[in-house]
């Protein structure tokens, strides 16, 4: 018997604006997996994240986190029910200091997740803690990545949505990155990224979907994927 | 090989004592497609916007065609000739396609001071001309505003084309494309280029488009440019590998 | 100038600071997390004065009567702040930025005439603060201690409300909502309640600079605009959002006007300088230079982008039938009306064209004007003054007056276009407030307060029929003529320097120099609107000049709709109409005005004209 998914999308639609982004997408992610969702530029990942977290308001279809539907609340309530979103463009605030930023992600201790501290995330992001006090437009590209999923994990969440960790960062960045994404799982974590480098996802993720044009094209292992030439060249083209 | 179009010598710039750019020359010809390429941070914004007019170097001369335009505004810059495609694309939302491309050539030809003429009438042709070159002449009644985001890549390639530029400056020309678009993109641009004896400088993320479509590259890393060179020369370096490409490539 | 009179006027200075740091450290804070300029916080200061009135003779004349007032007149005016977030504000944060800017003038209507019904329409004067009546004695001088003690509350409150924003994680959420507050959503964190917040806690300092003022101040029902016109001079040249900034800008203000006071009248070179005539204009003279300068004023930082802006709408060409056939019916009216309805007909119509032209300068051109009433004020009192004052004949005049309109916007948009959003806007205010000033104290030529009479067109044109007719072919025409423009290849250009100020410039558009040109042309016609209603009235007031006059023009192009060409005029004719109605028939006018206001932004957020081709359109839609 397998427990129920830790987050269950089923047939969602989204709009941007007039444009229909998303035609009904279909995923799942159980506890301690980490999922990725690949696809071309433009074919609807960032969209999804930003539906099922709800900041663009989903226009049909089911979300599920922890055994609840969350598809009509607003972000903070989602939020607050443990599920994380980091965004691609990192959204750092770049006024606050280090420390600042990881206070505005704070939310109380959750049963059954571990609890992040401060001291915590600065052992996962060594870089961070250096640099307590400087204000976060003062930082690397890299070192806000580090600081938006660190900013993110002070929620304590039990399932975090990964935008694009990997982009415009450094190939050093990337492996440190892909190390911090193992270490999560390692914590029991249920992890959801976004992807266009296929390399960074092989050495990351369970399992993984391929979106094109707002629908699932492939849903399967890692090992399937990487089988699969054809696939990759379809729908990934690399 | 060619004249060449933009010649840049010694550039300097720091921004509150933080040196950006440091010492950076380099030139490009006519129909020549150079890219700019570096890790983030490395100074090529800056540099860019020292070629554009957006930046005032500290020190260095920057002549195209041998004149020097330091010190000239942006639209001073693009009346000597000088095409550009942003980063984030930058077109005028509220009006359609052949508006946007119609606007350019107003304002190359200087007929934007009429007040009672109805704007729009002139210019069609050429405007219509300029979009089926890149491809959108069957999107010209389209709003800005609504366009796919490679589309609107399109339409400043068009724009930029408006004014017959001896120079193309596109930041990150392919940023937000999908892979397929991105080679078709800089392919269409490098055809524009060599047919109309463009010299072309570009800043790219994307290796592929790099490697394939460049004539030269030049890579900055911390301000300083650290090799240059054809796309084989550069991928051998191994001052490149260790900044850059990193084991990855 | 003694050295104990410097000090003194700096001590003056700084006294008076202290409110207008409290008021408009409150609107900084608001509009940095919010995004809501909000004109009502005037409101509440005003309310702040009031409250205190009352709650002092409700209290008792003691010193724990007196400052339990204060405190509690301070925290009441807070909760009205969160009555407004609540009710309105919260309903339409994601209506367009004027939408909100509309709402908040119906609450400034609304809050005028409460405080009308509530208080009535004499001034109050407060009790001096009891155990601080006394002067102290500083270098000979004589200085009231309540003095003192607001010198010492300014810094206080800017220590307090320091700690409260680096030191608290509230102060955090703020500072990083101030920047995104989107993403401040996404980690956890309840919008609504940190707004709710956020607007508690900006209205307490409000109530608080204006409780504070009961024994320097009467109460009084012009408070409101007033106060917000110094608050946003204040947080202009501070920088919008800096605290700190609020805090030195208000100081330098605030000494700038005692100094003023306190110099008096000078003579220099022969010329008499009245420097206390200068205290009205000169904290606008130090904002208008401070962003020549300055643009993000003294410690201001750029305004981070707002994500996802709603691109404008194309601009569709007016049926010009359209417009003929609305021409023909607006001639035949008189036919069939009274006189009474033919002269608000003749106001509908210059107020058509003053909306048509702000609509202009702020649809699409980009540039939103809080205080377009200069442009019809300067050409109504232009108007006046070449008439009776250098004796030209009333045609000449009427035709002179769009110049002279013209002439001053140059001088104001020259400053203006050097700036955008709302500081630009705010600008804008500054300079329709120093021409006030100007006409308001210049008592021998422009009559101050009394404003000019015996303003009449000449007799061929004294029938009220006849100066109708005048009007809607000068006004019509002033119209068609902006419409005209607007889609003339310099009509476009502005439209493009609107969208993309970045593209516009890459592509060699004097951007501007586009924008100067327009300020100029909206300024002749706005002139022109201003110019005809003042020979339609026999007399010009100062009032045509004021905030109140800019104000009702926004709510004139935002009620019918910025989006469409013929909104503003839709919006002008109601207004007026409506505006007429009601005070025909209640004193409290403004309420009701208000009230209809609210309920247009609530139910249509994108004005009149929009909503209603909205409806036609879902209409269509189910029928199709």
């Amino acid at each position: 018997m397998t427990a129920p998914p830790m987050l269950e999308v089923k047939d969602l639609h989204a709009f941007y604006g007039r444009a229909h982004i998303l035609h009904g997408i279909s995923l799942e992610a159980r506890a301690g997996e980490v999922v990725a969702l690949l696809g071309r530029n433009g074919a609807g990942k960032s969209t999804a994240m930003k539906a099922i977290m709800g900041l663009v308001p989903p226009a049909r279809g089911e979300v599920s986190f922890a055994g609840q539907r969350i598809e009509r609340l607003p972000p903070y309530r989602i939020a607050r029910l443990g599920l994380g979103y980091v965004p691609e463009e990192r959204r750092i605030f770049t006024e606050l200091s280090v420390m600042e930023n990881l206070e505005v992600g704070r939310q109380a201790a959750r049963a059954g997740v571990p609890l992040w501290t401060e001291d915590k995330l600065f052992a996962l992001f060594p870089n961070l803690a250096r640099m307590r006090e400087r204000p976060g437009g003062r930082m690397s590209g890299g070192e806000q990545q580090m600081l938006t999923i660190a900013r993110t994990l002070m929620g304590n969440p039990s399932c975090v949505l990964l935008d694009e960790p990997s982009e415009g960062l450094a190939p050093i960045i990337v492996e440190e990155m892909a190390h911090s994404i193992r270490a999560l799982k390692g914590e029991g974590m249920s992890v959801i990224l976004c992807e266009q480098n296929l390399h960074f996802a092989l050495g990351v993720a369970d399992r993984a979907y391929i979106i094109e044009k707002g629908q699932i094209r492939f849903g399967g292992s890692m090992a399937e994927l990487a089988a699969n030439d054809s696939l990759r060249e379809q729908y990934l083209s690399v | 090989m060619s004249h060449a179009i933009l010649q840049v010598e010694g550039l300097h710039k720091a921004f509150g004592g933080v040196q950006a750019v440091a010492d950076v020359s380099f030139a490009v010809s006519a129909g020549e497609m150079l890219a700019l390429i570096g890790p983030n941070g490395a100074g090529k914004s800056t540099c860019f916007n020292m070629l554009n007019g957006q930046l005032t170097p500290d020190s260095g001369i920057v002549r195209l065609e041998g004149r020097d335009i330091v010190g000239l505004r942006p639209r001073a810059i693009w009346r000597l000739g000088v095409g550009r495609t942003f980063q984030i694309t930058a077109t005028f939302a509220s009006l359609s396609v052949r508006e946007n491309v119609q606007m350019a050539l107003y304002s190359h030809a200087g007929r934007l001071r009429s007040l009672l003429s109805r704007f729009g009438a002139a210019f069609a042709r050429e405007a219509d001309a300029l979009l089926d070159q890149v491809g959108m002449l069957d999107q010209a009644e389209r709003t800005c505003g609504v366009l796919a985001y490679g589309d609107l890549k399109r339409v400043e390639l068009a724009i930029a084309l408006a004014n017959e530029p001896r120079l193309l400056l596109m930041d990150e020309p392919t940023a937000g494309m999908a892979p397929k678009e991105r080679v078709a993109l800089m392919e269409l641009t490098a055809r524009l280029a060599r047919a109309r004896n463009i010299a072309v400088l570009f800043t790219e993320h994307d290796m592929d488009v790099v490697f394939t479509q460049a004539d030269r590259i030049i890579v900055l890393d911390r301000g300083v440019l650290i090799a240059g060179g054809t796309p084989p020369e550069v991928r051998a370096n191994p001052n490149v590998r260790a900044v850059y490409l990193g084991s990855a490539h | 100038m003694t050295l104990a009179s410097i000090l003194i006027q700096l001590l003056n200075g700084l006294a008076a600071a202290a409110s207008l740091f409290l008021v408009s450290a409150g609107l900084s804070l608001i509009f940095g997390v919010t995004r809501i300029v909000n004109f009502a916080h005037g409101s509440l200061y005003m309310l702040g004065l009031y409250g205190a009135y009352s709650l002092i003779e409700f209290f008792g004349r003691t010193p724990l009567g007196f400052w339990g007032a204060v405190v509690l007149a301070a925290l009441a005016v807070g909760l009205v702040g969160v009555l407004i977030e609540v009710l309105v504000l919260r309903r339409i944060y994601r209506a367009p930025e004027l939408f909100q800017l509309l709402a908040t003038f119906a609450v400034v209507l609304v809050i005028k005439d409460i405080a009308l019904f509530t208080w009535g329409a004499e001034d109050l004067v407060g009790p001096r603060a009891p155990g601080l009546s006394m002067a102290v004695e500083i270098m000979g001088r004589r200085i009231p201690a309540y003095d003192l003690v607001l010198i010492a509350i300014g810094p206080v409150v800017l220590g307090l409300v320091w700690l409260l924003l680096t030191r608290t994680r509230w102060g955090a959420l703020v500072r990083a909502a101030t920047q995104d507050r989107e993403m401040v959503g996404a980690l956890g964190v309840d919008q609504a309640k940190l707004f709710t917040s956020v607007f508690f806690v900006g209205s307490v300092l409000a109530g608080l600079g204006g409780a504070l003022q009961i024994p320097r101040e009467p109460a009084n029902l012009e408070l409101d605009l007033a106060i917000i016109a110094d608050a946003f001079v204040v947080t202009v040249v501070g920088g919008l959002g800096s605290i700190g900034g609020a805090f030195l800008a208000a100081i330098i203000i605030g000494v700038a006007k005692a100094f003023c006071i306190g110099i008096g009248t000078v003579t220099w070179f022969g010329f008499e300088v009245s420097f206390s005539k200068l205290t009205l204009v000169v904290e606008f003279l130090i904002m208008a230079l401070v962003l020549v300068v300055r643009p993000y004023g003294l410690l201001g930082k750029p305004q981070a982008a707002q994500r996802a802006a709603e691109p404008a709408p194309r601009l569709q060409v007016p049926s010009w039938t359209f417009a003929l056939v609305w021409l023909a019916l607006l001639a035949l009216v008189p036919l069939f009306a009274d006189r009474y309805t033919t002269i608000l007909l003749t106001d509908i119509v210059c107020f058509a064209l003053f909306s048509v032209s702000l609509h202009f300068i702020m649809g699409p051109a980009g540039m939103v004007s809080f205080g377009h009433a200069a442009y019809f004020g300067i050409g109504a009192y232009a108007a006046g003054l070449l008439m009776k004052r250098f004796g030209l004949p009333m045609e000449a005049a009427l035709l002179l007056a769009p110049l002279v309109a013209g002439l001053f916007a140059i001088v104001y948009g020259w400053f203006c276009v050097r700036l955008s959003g709302v500081y630009l806007a705010m600008l804008t205010l500054a300079f329709a407030q120093i021409s006030w000033s100007i006409v308001f104290q210049w008592d021998s030529v422009t009559g101050g307060s009394n404003g000019v009479f015996g303003v009449w067109p000449s007799p061929w044109l004294a029938d009220k029929t006849t100066y109708y007719y005048l009007a809607l072919v000068l006004c019509g025409a002033g119209i068609v003529f902006l419409w005209r423009v607007l889609f003339s290849p310099f009509g476009y250009a502005l439209r493009a320097g609107r969208d993309s100020p970045l593209r516009a410039e890459a592509i060699g558009i004097d951007l501007r120099g586009f924008q100067w040109a327009a300020f100029v042309l909206v300024g002749a016609l706005a002139g022109l609107a201003g110019a005809v209603y003042a020979f339609s009235k026999g007399s010009i007031s100062p009032s045509s000049i004021s905030i109140a006059q800019s104000t009702d023009g926004l709510i004139m192009v935002l009620l019918g709709g910025v989006e469409t060409l013929t909104g503003p005029v839709v919006g002008a004719a109601i207004f007026t109409w409506l505006r007429d109605v009601v005070a025909r028939n209640t004193e409290f006018w403004r309420a009701v005005m208000g009230g209809v206001i609210l309920l247009i932004v609530l139910l249509f957020p994108q004005g009149l004209v929009g909503g209603l081709k909205a409806l036609v359109a879902r209409w269509r839609e189910q029928r199709a």
